[in-house]
């Protein structure tokens, strides 16, 4: 039993503290440095211990530090303690939906359980809740306007994440992620991305606005609506919002690397264990960094949807798209078999 | 069962860690940050101005209507997931296409569903 407990603590000391919580602080850094790149400035370059900058990076011990001793303030609200707690119920679902990815051969997964995807999406249902909460908490119009928004467009892409991911039990014939990523092998040509393309163009589209970030931001859009759901929030509570935002970035790229890239399978490799493992799991965390950065390039690329236009594009096309997917799998899986 | 695979251990003490740390974030703050609270201070941040509109307004319907769609089409996939993981191995048993035509008849009654809403303006946001 203590060796047990002892086990699991080292692998989630590991992954989830170790390498996802550092991408994510990193990210936090990489997110300006892109923005600034993408807008021609040079981005932060301020913080600095004797005068070593490091290029910005010790803006991350800065900004915790600062989080850390600003106020931790509560408007004057009906519901104290939704307003309270809603940053805690954002940022769990984002760090527990590691749980089931897996990161390298093996047990190298924190828990093998059966169920796998549908942990994640029923996770992601929860995290619809401390948005909302947040926004209708704050006794503020701005809030509620952005965490209602927030509410109806990660509910309505939640229909085309589940949809879309069909298609890859069709092919895999399983919702655990290890069996998932076993049975794709080191072959590229059977990785989720080429059997099922557009599944992860519309997984893709359906994580980003499941995260509200991209083209999706309406929820904190700030030209309306100053910060969204998250106006009131000040010092560490609001920190756990961008936190848990980040750390939603590595655990959708980590998803879509699970499903769609391979996992952890290195092109050609077909053997495990000793230094292989390594360089499985060296590859794990590179193709998870790489959707990563895509996701930030993307936000950086593309202009703000209209909210009308992101209803139109979950409900009107990526759903009935998604559904032609699974019929479309259906056919050409009856065909090769048949 | 090798206890080693006993999968639902480590994800009960992630999912305590996650609210332990939380918990602990936030109760450092209130220890180390300041407390200067003032009746202006509390009001809602509406760029300066005194509160406009009361934020317990009514909303548009279509927000409730949004969670009733994903309600019906989000369980509709739910039931999707186990046909989906069995789907290949009824192919090789041989019964594939019936297997395949009851997909096919449950996909059309959620396109039908879907097409309802559509066609009554349901999913018009303007």
């Amino acid at each position: 039993m203590t060796t047990l407990i002892l086990y699991a603590l080292l692998k989630i000391a590991g992954f989830v503290l170790g390498y996802v919580m550092l991408t994510a602080t990193l990210l936090t850094w990489i997110e300006r440095k892109q923005s600034a790149l993408a807008q021609d400035r040079i981005g932060p370059a301020r913080a600095s211990i004797m005068g070593l900058r490091l290029g910005g990076l010790l803006h991350i011990p800065a900004d915790a530090i600062k989080s850390f001793t600003k106020e931790d303030f509560i408007p004057d609200t009906p519901n104290p303690w939704l307003f309270k707690f809603a940053p805690v119920i954002a940022f769990i679902p984002a760090f527990v939906m590691f749980a089931v990815i897996p990161f390298g051969p093996g047990d190298l997964i924190i828990s093998s359980a059966s169920f796998g995807v549908l942990f994640i999406l029923a996770v992601t249902g929860i995290s619809v809740y401390g948005a909302t909460l947040a926004g209708w908490a704050s006794n503020s119009s701005l809030s509620l306007l952005g965490g209602l928004r927030a509410a109806a467009q990660m509910i309505s892409y939640e229909v085309t994440m589940g949809l879309s991911l069909v298609g890859i039990f069709m092919v895999y014939e399983d919702v655990n992620l290890q069996n998932v990523v076993i049975r794709q092998g080191s072959n590229v040509l059977n990785w989720g991305i080429v059997t099922q393309p557009l599944a992860f163009f519309l997984f893709l589209a359906a994580v980003i606005a499941e995260t509200k970030r991209g083209p999706f931001d309406v929820a904190e859009g700030e030209s309306e609506l100053v910060a969204g759901y998250f106006t009131e929030y000040s010092a560490m509570r609001f920190a756990m919002f961008m936190l848990g935002e980040f750390i939603a970035i590595v655990g959708v790229s980590a998803v879509l690397v699970t499903f769609f890239l391979g996992g952890w399978q290195v092109p050609g490799l077909e053997e495990t264990g000793g230094w292989y493992t390594v360089l499985q799991v060296s590859a794990f965390a590179l193709k998870t960094w790489f959707l990563c950065w895509l996701q930030l390039m993307i936000r950086w690329t593309l202009p703000r949807f209209r909210y009308d236009q992101i209803m139109h594009l979950g409900w009107r096309i990526l759903l009935p798209l998604s559904l032609l997917n699974v019929l479309v799998t259906g056919i050409v899986l009856a065909i090769i078999h048949g | 069962m090798n206890p080693i695979y006993d999968p639902y251990l480590p994800l009960g003490i992630l999912l305590l860690l996650a609210i332990g740390l939380g918990l602990a974030i936030i109760f450092l703050n209130g220890i180390l940050g300041p407390k200067r609270m003032s009746k202006e201070k509390s009001t809602p941040f509406e760029c300066g101005n005194d509160p406009g509109t009361n934020p317990r307004q009514r909303f548009d319907v279509k927000f409730y209507l949004t969670a009733l769609f994903f309600i019906i089409f989000d369980v509709e996939v739910v039931f999707l997931f186990p046909w989906a993981v069995l789907y290949r191995e009824q192919l090789l048993a041989g019964n594939g296409w019936f297997f395949f035509a009851e997909m096919v008849f449950f996909l059309g009654i959620l396109t039908v569903g879907l097409a309802y809403v559509w066609k009554r303006g349901a999913l018009d946001w303007e």
